[in-house]
């Protein structure tokens, strides 16, 4: 047959009436490279293309050569496209797997400028040039030539197919779930398995990443309990879907197997539609925690290695077989069937029922079982035992095969289809992803499962019980097993009787004399001279063949591949398979798209976002926010007219400095403590005393690590005798309450003290400023007093407000100002915002946000998270005077280290700008004036700084080299990043009120 | 990985924080070496293969401090308890003796 026939065949052609289990009454359309095909729903669009004749649907990886469709499921190497267009589009789907739907857009990948003439396929020429190791050894030198020339030229001509360019428009989900008794796979073992486990009334969850259950039954013509098999696979689905508590999880694939009996899968819910139906997600990822599993993964079929063996027309047999029964598809007219193994000699009376032609089975064995033997004369095919297909001719597809017979003659037989069949290979990946080794099985020449994870059985092909009988007999004692293991009572396991058949093999990994290449990886065009070249320079060991010669390491994680490879390396170190051993299979079986593993985890919603109690009055306010850990907070309130963020900042500094400005800060952290040893507790985990504050008063305290590190600072109020509530910095509250929850029950166990976190039950508002006590007088109830007198700076206490509501009332000062905070229950936080704003009209007050507290909290010289950094002590931040010598605390003893307290460490100290214009940023390294400007002369660095309308100009604090013994001292602050370097006056760190008396008023 | 919380039962991974060994004991500052018992409280840690008796936070739960028992190469959890109880849990001894 000539090439350009294939193209001009009428529409479904190679389609088989009468065959097949799809539904063929309707016809949907399809485009593949542009031009419009004809389908039926049901097909794969590999089977839809084999259909329709198109042979041709991908150009390799690395030699550009043309190739067709390998297999028929997920294990495919070659038939790659890119499926849907735009925002859609998706890289390297595998044409086997792909569900037709109409209006479906294909196009082949890896080529230019189009399929059939492919400039890049020169590469075949220069394939002694391209050979294993090529990049390794040819892009040496000169090493600049790698990213300018190389990597370049290299990225174009590589490469499969292009991700889409826009974000995807669709959403994913996450599902946890837990059942008795998972079943991996949906094909005869599966089923049985999951039917036997139902029968014992266990809760079950099967798993099958085809749109059916069935598996082999639906591609095979097999009969079980006298039914044929796809009418069995058709009646236990539907059984399997009508009984409670079994969940049948179709287009789901298990893709690993993790610690605690946890399995993850991917449901593809919408991949078969065009767009995902409203509401629905494009893919499902779910957690199974399953106490018991029965992996029934089935096993794939090894291709054949010889001479030109990627031809497109080169296909597996179970593969041509599924096409055919499954489908109603024949993959061509002409074919020659090549085997090692009994399994594939149905292959021959499925071709021929389907209408073609068998010109030849070929089987390397020379010797035939009797009953093989008899199934081959009555198919009266023309059976070459002993002989080898050598090589396939052809260009963009096959036209015919070259066949050595034993005795050494040649022959060359025309042909379009070439059904190879190599052996069958136990899927044990998730049986290993636990790091089980597995176990060489002669009988079968293939691997299977040998120490398992716990809770799982394997059944069927997985465990290299390849008939169908022992598929069925194994799922349906094993599902009775783990339902009974589940805690399920005992039941028998039915049985199901079967056609006999054969199935005995003679392992071939790779036909002697060839010509031509001869493919063991399809997807990373790996040949066996490349395996032979790895041996030779060294790269014996598995791991090594595989990264030197990129073996297994494309999509299909060399499904198809792995085994032929390092049996072909076991000849050639003159050992055995077992002794060569295999690589380590990981998760993910199948890939795994990485917006599902987001789920819906992206954009805005990658993180939670908690809202403050004035949310919704702040945003009607036209505020502006920003990000504290997962708080949304106000950074400035913008009035009309305001030119930019810092003039605003400034007015909002200017009239809390001034009159009075009001802050939400509920998002700082408020953890309970009450218990008769709290004081005993708040000593150990403090550093400075506490023993004697009094009820009603509330002091500023620090925490160490235990190495001596500043954890957290905060003021804690002494609510009773035995109850505190302490206030922790908005980043660390969750961290801070984790260790003050280790010290109490790990440490001191038997101290009589209890926590609550209760950040989310209060709204507090700072009030502060000088107009403060007059606001705070407009809503506190009038039986209280609030004066000076009665209510002192660091004052705590309980009162009403606005008639009658209970509040807690401190006078604390972040601001450097006469301040108090209020607290209510959360859910009056709106309501007080807004009576605090009315209240505040007649003082000209305003709001602030973040950005003016963080301009007062530096002008007064109070420590933030990028003092607070993790490598600061409280000596290094001037602190080291609250430290108490008369008691033991957290970071005590480590934080006393002689190092530590060395003089020379960078400490805390203000700094101010020699020139007023200058600008101070955070960053900014310290030197000594005159020093080079070089790593070696660093002193230190910027950490926090503002610009203080007050002052007129930037002031800064930082981590100076000796730092408090060099107040008066210029230093230079270098900052390279922004390109500034310029001097300023080494000062003390409280530019504003130093000595507190706008703080008591 | 599931961890068994004494108080929530079998929990996800997710919802607890690893800390490290559990054998420690925070020395007497009083001690004359307690510079030197303290680095090796803060620093030193032996990272054994095989058994390990470790803590773990249920912090998206009840808050509990944990003592697990696990096989660091497999990651099976032997035996759970709270860490205010203080030691194993009758069977880890045994459990222990195994590994």
């Amino acid at each position: 047959m000539s090439e350009r026939d294939a193209s001009k065949e009428a529409s479904q052609s190679f389609r088989v009436p009468g065959m097949g289990s799809i539904d063929t009454t309707r016809t949907i359309t399809f485009t593949f490279d542009g031009r419009i095909y004809e389908g039926h729903p049901g097909d794969t669009l590999a089977s839809a293309l084999l259909a329709n004749g198109v042979r041709l649907v991908g150009r390799s990886f690395k030699y550009h050569r043309p190739r067709g469709i390998l297999s028929a499921g997920s294990e495919e190497p070659n038939a790659l496209v890119e499926l849907r267009t735009g925002n859609r589009r998706e890289p390297n789907t595998k044409a086997t797997t792909v569900e037709l739907y109409d209006g479906l857009e294909a196009s082949s990948q890896n080529r230019w400028p189009s399929l059939a003439f492919d400039v890049l396929s020169i590469n075949q020429l220069a394939g002694s040039v391209l050979s294993a190791g090529f990049y390794y050894k040819t892009f040496m030198w000169p090493a600049a030539f790698w990213e300018k020339l190389y990597e370049p030229v290299i990225r174009r001509a590589a490469g499969l197919g292009r991700a889409a360019s826009e974000a995807d428009p669709d959403s994913y989900d996450k599902v946890t779930a837990h059942c008795d008794v998972l079943v991996i796979g949906g094909g005869p073992a599966g089923l049985a398995a999951a039917l036997s486990a139902a029968s014992a009334g266990a809760r079950v969850i099967i798993a099958d990443e085809n749109p059916e259950l069935g598996g082999r039954c639906l591609a095979e013509k097999r009969t079980i309990d006298e039914m044929p098999s796809a009418v069995w696979a058709k009646h236990a689905q539907e059984k399997l879907r009508s009984t409670n508590e079994v969940r049948v999880l179709t287009r789901t694939t298990v893709f690993g197997v993790y610690d605690g009996r946890t399995y993850g899968a991917l449901e593809r819910v919408s991949d078969h539609l065009p767009v995902p139906p409203q509401h629905q997600p494009r893919q499902r990822l779910w957690r199974i925690i399953a106490k018991r599993v029965v992996l029934a993964s089935g096993a794939t079929e090894r291709p054949m290695v010889f001479g030109e063996n990627d031809r497109p027309g080169v296909m597996l047999a179970g593969a041509v077989r599924t096409y055919i029964n499954r489908f109603g598809v024949v993959p061509g007219r002409h074919a020659a069937v090549f085997a090692n193994n009994d399994d594939a000699i149905t292959t021959i009376a499925d071709i021929q029922r389907a209408g073609a032609e068998v010109v030849a089975y070929v089987d390397s064995r020379k010797e035939l079982s009797p009953a093989v033997l008899a199934v081959l004369s009555e198919a009266g095919v023309d059976a070459i035992l002993g002989g080898h297909v050598e090589s396939t001719t052809g260009t963009r597809h096959i036209t015919g095969a070259t066949v050595r017979t034993a005795d050494g003659e040649i022959r060359n037989l025309p042909c379009d289809l070439i059904a190879m069949s190599g052996g069958w290979n136990p899927n044990l990946q998730l049986a290993t992803h636990l790091n089980a080794r597995p176990h060489w099985n002669e009988t079968i020449a293939a691997f299977v499962p040998s120490a398992l994870p716990p809770g799982m059985a394997v059944a069927g092909a997985a465990n290299g019980l390849l008939t169908l009988a022992e598929a069925l007999a194994s799922g349906a004692q094993l599902g009775i097993e783990a339902a009974h293991e589940a805690g399920r009572p005992a039941v028998e396991a039915r049985s199901y009787s079967t056609t006999p058949e054969a199935s005995s093999i003679a392992p071939l990994w790779r036909v002697p004399e060839t010509k031509g290449k001869a493919f063991v990886d399809f997807q990373h065009d790996v040949t066996t001279d490349d395996v032979v070249l790895a041996h030779r320079e060294g790269f014996a060991a598995v791991e090594h063949l595989k990264r030197y010669t990129t073996l297994g390491m494309g999509t299909d994680q060399g499904k198809t591949s792995n085994v032929n490879a390092l049996a072909i390396m076991a000849a050639l170190t003159e050992s055995t398979i077992p002794a060569v051993g295999t690589t380590t299979a990981r998760p993910p079986y199948t890939p795994v798209a990485i917006g599902a593993l987001g789920g819906a985890h992206r954009g805005r919603d990658f993180k939670p976002e908690r809202l403050p109690p004035s949310y919704k009055w702040a945003r009607e306010q036209g505020a502006v926010f920003t990000q504290a850990g997962l708080w949304l907070r106000p950074q400035y309130f913008p009035r009309p007219g305001e030119r930019d963020w810092q003039e605003t900042v400034f007015r909002e500094v200017d009239t809390t400095r001034n009159a009075v400005g009001i802050c939400d800060v509920s998002t700082l952290g408020k953890i309970d403590v009450q218990g008769r040893d709290a004081i005993k507790f708040l000593e150990s985990i403090y550093i400075n005393n506490w023993g004697s504050l009094a009820v009603g008063r509330a002091r500023y305290g620090v925490m160490l690590r235990e190495d001596g590190m500043v954890l957290d600072d905060g003021t804690t109020a002494r609510l009773g005798e035995h109850h505190f509530l302490m206030t922790t910095t908005t980043g660390n509250a969750a961290k801070v309450l984790q260790h003050l929850e280790f010290c109490r029950q790990c440490l001191w166990p038997d101290l009589d003290v209890q926590l609550a976190p209760v950040t989310d039950q209060w709204a507090q508002f700072s009030m502060a400023g000088p107009k403060s006590r007059d606001l705070l007088r407009k809503i506190v109830d009038s039986e209280f007093d609030i004066s000076d007198a009665a209510f002192p700076y660091m004052a705590a206490g309980e009162v009403a407000i606005c008639g009658g509501l209970k509040a807690r009332l401190f006078r604390l000062s972040f601001s450097g100002e006469r301040a108090y905070e209020i607290a209510v229950p959360s859910r009056y936080g709106d309501a007080l915002i807004r009576r605090l704003m009315t209240a505040t009209e007649e003082f000209d007050g305003t709001a602030y946000g973040t950005e003016a507290m963080g301009v007062m909290r530096i002008e007064k010289g109070h420590l933030g998270a990028a003092e607070m950094n993790g490598t600061t002590t409280a000596y290094d931040l001037g602190l080291g005077r609250m430290m108490s010598d008369r008691k033991d605390f957290i970071g005590r003893t480590l934080g006393s280290r002689s190092g530590l307290m060395d003089p020379d460490r960078p400490r805390l100290v203000g700094l101010r700008p020699i020139n007023p214009k200058h600008k101070i940023s955070a960053g900014a390294h310290l030197l000594p004036q005159k020093a080079h400007r070089t790593a070696a002369n660093d002193e230190g660095h910027v950490t926090s700084a503002a610009f203080s309308p007050i002052l007129g100009h930037t002031i800064a604090l930082g981590l100076l080299k000796r730092g408090p013994e060099r107040v008066g001292e210029i230093v230079g602050v270098c900052d390279p990043v922004r390109g500034r370097d310029i001097l300023a006056k080494v000062v003390s760190p409280e530019f504003f009120d130093p000595s507190g008396e706008k703080l008591r008023g | 990985m599931r961890i068994n919380c004494p108080c929530c039962g079998e929990r996800s991974l997710d919802e607890f924080v690893y800390y490290g060994d559990a054998d420690l004991r925070r020395p007497d500052p009083q001690d004359e070496e307690a510079g030197a018992k303290f680095i090796a409280y803060v620093y030193e840690r032996t990272n054994p293969s095989g058994f390990h008796r470790e803590l773990w936070y249920h912090g998206l739960g009840c808050r509990t401090w944990i003592v697990a028992e696990r096989d660091t190469r497999t990651h099976e959890i032997y035996a759970t308890c709270r860490a205010v109880d203080g030691g194993a849990p009758e069977g880890a001894a045994a459990d222990r003796e195994r590994s």
